[in-house]
């Protein structure tokens, strides 16, 4: 993980009064009684057929109840375990307090979008992981995520959602190429130094894949504009319809008095198998079937894009994209929504929530199986799909058991339409556009510590330079990347003064 | 929100349409697109740019009624406004000098055609121009495609303007007659399929400017993919054009009509409804 924790500083907080007080309240023995919150769901019958949040959100009472387990540590390991660090057991305490609008301006220090991410971070595997319960007390972590979108939560339905002080505007523009959440952070960043910030986005919308990839029944898309609101309120420009490296260059831009940029791209090229069969129709990838639903309406007759369904529809794939492919099928009314992964449940990259939503959903899963070929009816719509089963061999590079073929194991699944989700790599344009820029053999743009990339004042960060990676990883990227513009241009500015 | 500062048909079913879109008129070339939506409902449809003015700011755009989002285009008048309009898409045509260049449009595949006659005639190649359509009514920018043509070559199916007969049998006439050196075809799929057999048997090395089902245009979604050399490309980043003897044509005919079903009952509804409006 890349925060240190700084003890000194965490200690000196922990020795406020008013925590000292809350934590002799309750003994830490009674504190570690109390059983993890349970979070409110929709019935798994009925949300799989309409498109309200799975997660309902927790009550006052049960985030009071939650935080009061937390033992506020003297070594609070959950926050090695936050890519932003965020200052867990203060927020927490807050919310202990009762004082939800204090611990929501906690998190905000750290973390521009905490409703977001206290819906999508995989919590179970960073901040939670760390949490002294798991790590000391083989007990369910201190519930991180879900305290962290109640705050977040509660502070925008009280209308009180506040913007940062800003600086003084200075004047300079910065350009950020992308309103994906690493692009959105470096907009909030240079917002609040002072900077005239315009965020140029290719699509129609904004917001990234957290508007046309991640579905509505798990991040309600009012909550992603609130949020894009909030960062116009603090003066920042979006130009939609614009394409960077093609409506205009980055040198174009530069002519128009843009000192730095910021490249928040994204890894948006979806990868295919290229096996027979794989482009007849009814084929798609993941970003089209969920670009079609999220972003164009296509599940509801009201809009004019069409998407293709069906009966029996399957999900190559094991990861969050596959997860919320399978689960929006279903969704449109798929009677067997199936997975069909290669290695076993444990292997899968997917939230864990996700997995378990998704089997209470009845979604079906085809482990330890992949697909070799398609068939088509005689218009070229797929109808069938041929497998073969694997069995898990020695670990790879990953650390991961290798799947290896079971020879004569092939049999064949009806299916009205196949979504593809087997990884993307990062999109492309910016790179041909600038053949100078240095990028990794994945095509992934290289940066250095300060997330600058090989070309002076040009930075990036997110899925672009990780490959496809997490919302919060993007965050923490465009948190860096804020201060290394900020530096950049204050030096420029003192060398040219 | 884009300006429509001009509007007017061409043919029954084909309309012209100005849109003021400044930064896309300075950065357009030749074989470049846009992607449009109408409205909040609308989908993202991508239409070549057809011509472009730098001093005003606007590019042109040609584009046939055949569903539910070219008509309400080509219902649209001028001052009205396109709600989003993304580009310049796409690689822009190889543009050089290589003698006699063959250029075969289809139907309303004349519209994306233009701009590519002129630039390969503004580098200084012969250039031979062969359109076609079923009847005179349906042949589009005949004018313009003569200033800009050392020939044009008009074939209709029924012969009431220029020659009778296919597109494929005016480029013949040309190949026998002369050394062609490149050959560009730009149609319906199917015209493109077999106008692409023609220039194979006479080894001429072509490009088919390839138009098929979009939704981003930016590499993001594959839903443009085609089989190229047995290597699956994605038209909007790596096309439009592409050796047009090395596409499978019949997987990107497959793939046009994957949704054919489920946009031509919109259609027919979308029509209906908007007899009902005017009969009210
Ligand atoms: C279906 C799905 C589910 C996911 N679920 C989770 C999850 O539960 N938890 C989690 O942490 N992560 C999840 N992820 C991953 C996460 O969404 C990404 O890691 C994150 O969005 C990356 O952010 P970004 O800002 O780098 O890029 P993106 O969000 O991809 O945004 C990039 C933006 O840049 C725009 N753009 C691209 N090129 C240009 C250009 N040349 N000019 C202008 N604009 C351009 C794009 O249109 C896009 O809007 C999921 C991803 C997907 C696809
Ligand atoms: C790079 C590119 C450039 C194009 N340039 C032009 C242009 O300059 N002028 C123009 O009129 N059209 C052009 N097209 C085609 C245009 O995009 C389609 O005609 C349009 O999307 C149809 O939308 P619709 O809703 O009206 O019809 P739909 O209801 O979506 O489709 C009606 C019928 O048209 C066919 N169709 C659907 N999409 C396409 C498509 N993309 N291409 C061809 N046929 C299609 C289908 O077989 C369908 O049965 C271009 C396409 C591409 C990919
Ligand atoms: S941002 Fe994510 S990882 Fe960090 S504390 Fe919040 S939920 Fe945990
Ligand atoms: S490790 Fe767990 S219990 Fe300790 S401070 Fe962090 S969240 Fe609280
Ligand atoms: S249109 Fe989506 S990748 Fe080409």
């Amino acid at each position: 993980m890349e925060s240190e924790l700084d003890k000194e500083y965490y200690k000196k907080e922990r020795k406020a009064d008013w925590r000292d007080k809350l934590r002799k309240d309750i003994k830490s023995k009674d504190r570690t009684d109390i059983v993890r919150v349970h979070m409110p769901e929709a019935d798994p019958n009925e949300r799989n057929k309409s498109n309200i949040e799975v997660n309902g959100g927790l009550t006052l009472e049960m985030a009071i109840k939650e935080s009061s387990r937390c033992l506020d540590c003297v070594s609070p390991t959950c926050i090695i375990g936050c890519p932003v660090g965020t200052n867990i057991p203060k927020f927490v305490k807050y919310l202990e307090l009762g004082d939800v609008l204090g611990a929501a301006k906690v998190l905000k220090e750290n973390n521009s979008l905490p409703a977001i991410c206290g819906r999508v971070c995989p919590q179970e595997i960073q901040c939670e992981a760390q949490c002294i319960y798991v790590k000391k007390l083989s007990k369910e972590g201190s519930a991180i995520g879900y305290l962290e979108r109640f705050a977040a939560d509660y502070e925008r339905e009280h209308g009180e959602a506040s913007i940062p002080t800003l600086a003084e505007p200075n004047g300079i523009k910065m350009a950020i190429i992308g309103s994906g959440p690493a692009g959105l952070t470096v907009a909030g960043e240079l917002a609040k130094f002072g900077y005239d910030v315009t965020v140029f986005e290719a699509l129609h919308d904004l917001g990234g894949v957290l508007k046309y990839g991640i579905p509505e029944f798990r991040l309600p898309k009012a909550i992603v504009d609130f949020e894009i609101n909030n960062i116009k309120k603090m003066g920042v420009k979006f130009v939609t319809n614009f394409i960077v490296g093609k409506t205009a260059t980055i040198d174009d831009l530069k002519n128009e008095g843009y000192e730095a940029f910021f490249i928040a791209s994204g890894a948006g090229l979806p990868n295919f198998m290229n096996i027979p069969g794989e482009n007849f129709s009814g084929v798609q990838s993941a970003n089209e079937f969920l670009t079609r639903v999220n972003l164009m309406g296509g599940a509801d007759n009201k809009f004019d894009t069409p998407v293709h369904t069906g009966k029996n529809v399957v999900i190559v794939g094991g990861g969050n994209t596959a997860m919320d492919s399978v689960r929006t099928a279903k969704r449109m009314g798929a009677e067997r929504a199936i997975i069909v992964y290669r290695r076993s449940v444990e292997e899968m990259p997917a939230r864990a929530e996700e997995i378990k939503h998704a089997i209470e959903e009845g979604i079906e899963f085809i482990n330890l199986t992949s697909p070799i070929e398609y068939f088509a009816d005689e218009n070229g719509m797929v109808n069938k799909m041929r497998v073969q089963k694997m069995e898990l061999g020695e670990p790879d590079a990953s650390g991961r058991r290798r799947p290896v073929v079971i020879e004569g194991s092939e049999y064949d699944i009806d299916v009205d339409s196949v979504v593809i989700a087997v990884g993307v790599s990062p999109n492309p344009i910016i790179q041909r556009s600038m053949p100078e820029l240095e990028v990794t053999k994945w095509n992934t743009i290289k940066v250095d510590e300060n997330m600058m990339t090989s070309i002076s004042g040009l930075f990036a960060g997110g899925d672009i330079v990780r490959g496809g990676a997490t919302v919060i990883l993007a965050m923490g990227d465009g948190r860096k990347a804020g201060q290394g513009m900020h530096a950049y241009v204050q030096s420029k500015v003192l060398a040219e003064s | 929100m884009f300006k429509i500062i001009t509007k007017e048909f061409l043919s029954e079913n084909v309309a012209r349409l100005v849109i003021e879109a400044p930064y896309i008129a300075k950065s357009r070339k030749a074989g470049n697109f846009i992607i449009l939506r109408i409205d909040e409902n609308g989908e993202r449809i991508p239409l070549t740019i057809s011509d472009a003015d730098i001093e005003k700011g606007t590019i042109t755009l040609i584009a046939q009624r055949v569903g539910v989002s070219s008509h309400k285009l080509c219902a649209m008048n001028a001052g009205e406004f396109i709600l989003d309009v993304v580009g310049p898409l796409g690689e822009a045509t190889h543009v050089s000098n290589v003698g006699t260049v063959l250029c075969a449009g289809g139907g309303v595949g004349v519209a994306p055609l233009f701009p590519i006659v002129q630039a390969m005639k503004l580098a200084g190649n012969r250039v031979i121009t062969v359109i076609a359509a079923r009847n005179k009514d349906l042949i589009i920018l005949e004018d313009k495609m003569r200033e800009y043509s050392d020939e044009l070559i008009i074939m209709t199916d029924d012969g009431s303007n220029g020659i009778k007969g296919l597109v494929t049998q005016g480029m013949e006439e040309v190949i026998l007659r002369e050394k062609v050196n490149e050959a560009i075809i730009i149609g319906p799929a199917i015209m493109m399929k077999y106008a692409a057999l023609t220039t194979k048997k006479y080894d001429i090395p072509t490009l088919a400017s390839l138009n098929t089902i979009m939704v981003d245009g930016t590499g993001m979604c594959g839903a443009c993919r085609v089989s190229v050399g047995g290597k699956t490309e994605f038209v909007c980043v790596n096309g439009p054009e592409f050796d047009a003897h090395k596409v499978d044509f019949d997987e990107m005919l497959n793939r046009l009509n994957s949704y054919k079903k489920k946009e031509s009952e919109g259609y027919s509804e979308y029509l209906k409804e908007s007899e009902a409006v005017l009969n009210q």
